[in-house]
């Protein structure tokens, strides 16, 4: 290595990382020495303009790979990569072995749910959840009920959102059991780093993501119906100008099976065929990046122009797999999320491995005089909504804002969680000024077929704007690469 | 063992459109140098006006700037820059990209990326970079990056059925490329009889068999002298020149024949026929009857036999309808 400690310019010098937990700022680290410490005092030897010449050669090298998602303006679609911060996030060991138990742990709970609420519906008569919260929830699936899913493994990719608090607590702040995404990013982050900053990797020791299509393929044979031999594995994307088109070819390309849409695919004596130059070829599992309601026009959304009409009639009759199962939506909403802990020990006789965001449910009345009593230091989701829609977050909101969340909640307090604000983890970002912290956020992800096995690490999604708490990629967010540390 | 996966359709129909845009790209390359270099000579606009006539793109043009406008300006915004023209090398690109995308599960990441920052510096292109100085230079590096698609499709494209599909769009282009280069000269450029074999004229045949970067090929078959009959014959029947239509023909013939035989497709006899009729008839004639039969004429039917050609494949492999070509002319001249 070129450079010594006596020349290099201490660039954590003017850091503060406040009153929030930092990522990799911090003494010990769990591998006996202090790696994170090396981390840093390597990135000291670079030097800052070593660090943004690096930076700028990667996201070069993102655009050129094509590694974007599309976004529309001024009437043309235009590529944008999703901006990636060189310097890496780090999971320790212990911290890692704490998050792989509460992944496998939370999935096997919520799998267990949606057998559960498509079968026996035990969860009901010992009043565990609500009966109207699940069955009237619009996510619920009729057509499931009583229908075999091959292990009782209904979620077979999950991605779980973890934010982390000022105590370094890990608490997940909500389930992805439909189509979670991002996974393409963590191992492109990964090979991105190993090219550009071998240096600071080096003698590191962290633990590899190359695993997850190998991983994914093997579950999804799995899933495949009984009797298979070879069973033929596709991914069914909406197509080329769907925004996460890079991640469906990079998963078809990891797994090695084609990337159909809805049109290559044909069903015929409720058996689904992919249409081939010579004819049509049997399909036997079915990876699908596509929602619930565009899946079958026959049996959803009557509508959709991308789907595959019939194939419900297939996968009910068995013959083929699909991943995820239809109806997994119910089990991560909002107020599915709210029962999580009482879930968990319901269904595993285990306390949660890994903590909520604790949860104010207001359709019981102590969840609800709690959220009145102290709603400008709430953050207030109706439990219907998706992306952050309507969302009235206290401490921040009007004195208007405030008032007109009381009415509601008054009006309609079955449709309310509350939650505090989570002062979300911070990790050293390279900016324009020099290093900074910056807000982060972790999703590991879980493949679960015949057993489950997690991603070590998952995708860090991190609030590029000084401040922010926002990680989405459409409001200033990129991403990370994660390093789950060997350990000794 | 698992049986060997047969191709998905869509598949199919991309790498063949992926391959005949970026030769559509590479030639239309080609012939604007090759007309840049004419124009010089003495015509001014008139040989502008005879790319777009070749492209069959009068209509389209003369909406977007009007009748008479066919000045050099006008025309290379029109085949270079303009995003709304499809026959534009912008547009074109653009396709063998968009088909590249369909293609991503299927294809290297070097073929992709490689197509992906050849579009990208297409798109950064401005009016100021197509300046008839820059043009011939622009030109080139254009026809450079689709060889270097070339090149890394030989070195990384697998070489299943995708390849063939592939490798049958690229000829099959190259064959009404090709075509329309000869035309170019011959049907539109020589304005009299008496032009035949004048200084001017041996002096556009000499531009054009080097833009076809076939004139010191065609020296190993003509050492001396330059005949038009012999340029036109040569770059129409030489089998041994890679872009000649003859070579070409012959070569989606094979690659058909291995593609049927090698994965046991029974579709495609249609497409089979139609290639033996083409190899008759080229096989059959002289460039001295098809001169004094019409050249522009037996370059027009081939065109329609190769349009008709794709439809052939497309019925076959790609999962369309049968759509009959309108007036499906024969080669016979």
């Amino acid at each position: 290595m070129t450079g010594t400690t006596d020349h290099a310019v201490d660039l954590f010098a003017d850091y503060d990382a406040d009153r929030f937990f930092d990522e990799l700022v911090r003494p010990a680290d769990g591998t006996g020495g202090s790696l994170t410490g090396l981390i840093r005092r390597r990135l000291c030897e670079m030097g800052l303009d070593t660090l943004h010449e690096r930076s700028q050669d990667a996201e070069n090298e993102l655009f050129n790979l094509g590694i974007t998602f599309l976004i529309y303006a001024e009437n043309q679609a235009v590529d944008r990569i999703l901006p990636f911060d060189v310097i890496p996030r780090i999971i320790t060991p212990d911290e890692w072995r704490h998050l792989h138990d509460g992944t496998v742990q939370r999935v096997t709970a919520l799998n267990q749910f949606l057998h559960d609420i498509y079968h026996d519906q035990h969860l009901f008569k010992d009043g565990i959840v609500p009966e109207d919260l699940v069955l009237g929830n619009e996510n619920y699936v009729p057509a499931m009920k009583g229908l075999a899913v091959k292990y009782d493994s209904y979620v077979n990719i999950l991605g779980i959102d973890l934010v982390r608090d000022a105590e370094g607590t890990f608490r997940v702040l909500e389930d992805n059991c439909r189509v979670p995404s991002g996974v393409s990013y963590v191992v492109e982050n990964r090979h991105l780093m190993q090219r550009a900053f071998p240096d600071l990797m080096s003698d590191i020791g962290v633990k590899s993501v190359t695993d997850y299509g190998r991983k994914l393929h093997e579950a999804l044979c799995e899933m495949a119906p009984e009797g298979v031999l070879y069973p033929q594995v596709v991914l069914l994307s909406p197509g080329t100008y769907n925004s996460a088109y890079f991640e469906h070819v990079f998963l078809a390309r990891e797994m090695g099976v084609p990337l159909v849409e809805g049109s290559d695919l044909v069903v015929e004596d409720d058996k689904v065929y992919m249409k081939t130059i010579t004819g049509l070829s049997p399909v036997h599992s079915i990876y699908r990046r596509l929602g619930d309601d565009f899946l079958d026009p026959e049996a959803f959304n009557p509508e959709s122009l991308l789907g595959v009409p019939g194939i419900m009639r297939a996968y009910a009759k068995g013959n083929v797999a699909l991943a995820n199962a239809v109806g997994t939506g119910v089990a991560d909403d909002k107020a599915i999320y709210a029962y999580m802990p009482r879930l968990i020990k319901y269904y595993l006789d285990q306390d949660p491995i890994l903590e909520s965001v604790p949860t104010h449910i207001c359709r019981e009345r102590d969840g609800l005089q709690y959220t009145l009593d102290h709603l400008d230091e709430l953050v207030v989701k109706p439990v219907g909504e998706a992306g952050g829609y309507g969302i009235v977050i206290g401490p921040k909101a009007t004195e208007e804002q405030l008032d007109a969340c009381r009415a509601s909640l008054l009006a309609d307090p079955s449709n309310y969680i509350s939650q505090p604000l989570v002062p979300l983890s911070v990790s050293p970002t390279l900016t324009d000024d020099g290093i900074e912290p910056r807000h982060v956020d972790l999703r590991p992800f879980c493949i679960t077929g015949q057993s489950s096995w997690v991603l070590p690490g998952g995708l860090t999604r991190v609030a590029l704007r000084k401040g922010s708490l926002i990680v989405n990629s459409s409001q200033g967010g990129g991403s990370k690469d994660s390093w789950v540390l060997e350990g000794s | 063992m698992t049986s060997r996966l047969a191709l998905l359709s869509r598949y199919a129909e991309a790498a063949f459109w992926m391959a005949r845009y970026i030769e559509r790209a590479e030639n239309l390359a080609r012939l604007i140098d090759v007309n840049e270099t004419f124009a010089r000579d003495s015509r001014g606009t008139s040989s502008w006006a005879a790319l777009i006539q070749l492209n069959a793109d009068g209509q389209r043009f003369t909406d977007r700037h009007g009748v008479g406008r066919t000045d050099a300006e006008n025309v290379l915004h029109f085949y270079l820059l303009d995003t709304d023209n499809p026959s534009s090398i912008r547009s074109t690109v653009r396709m063998a990209r968009e088909n590249a995308r369909t293609l991503r599960p299927l294809i290297s990441t070097e073929m992709w990326v490689q197509l992906n920052v050849f579009y990208n510096r297409m798109l950064t292109l401005t009016a100021a970079d197509i300046t008839t100085p820059k043009l011939s230079r622009l030109c080139t590096a254009i026809k450079e990056s689709c060889q270097v698609h070339t090149g890394i499709v030989e070195g990384t494209f697998y070489r299943d059925q995708g390849w063939y599909f592939y490798q049958i769009g690229r000829c099959l282009e190259r064959a009404d490329q090709t075509s329309r280069l000869l035309d170019i000269k011959y049907h539109t450029l020589l304005p009299s009889i008496d032009d035949i074999g004048s200084p001017l004229d041996i002096s556009q045949w000499n531009t054009l068999l080097r833009s076809a970067a076939g004139y010191h090929a065609f020296r190993r078959v003509h050492a001396r002298g330059l005949n038009p009959n012999d340029a036109a014959g040569f770059l129409i029947f030489d089998d041994a020149f890679p872009r000649s239509i003859c070579g070409c023909i012959n070569q989606i013939a094979d690659l058909m024949t291995e593609l049927k035989s090698h994965y046991a497709l029974r579709a495609g006899n249609g497409a089979m026929e139609r290639l033996d009729e083409i190899q008759a008839i080229l096989s059959t004639r002289t460039i001295e009857r098809i001169v004094a039969k019409g050249l522009h004429e037996f370059l027009d039917a081939l065109q329609t036999q190769l349009i008709a050609l794709t439809s052939d494949l497309g019925a076959a492999f790609f999962g369309h309808d049968y759509v009959p070509t309108p007036e499906v002319a024969t080669v016979e001249a």
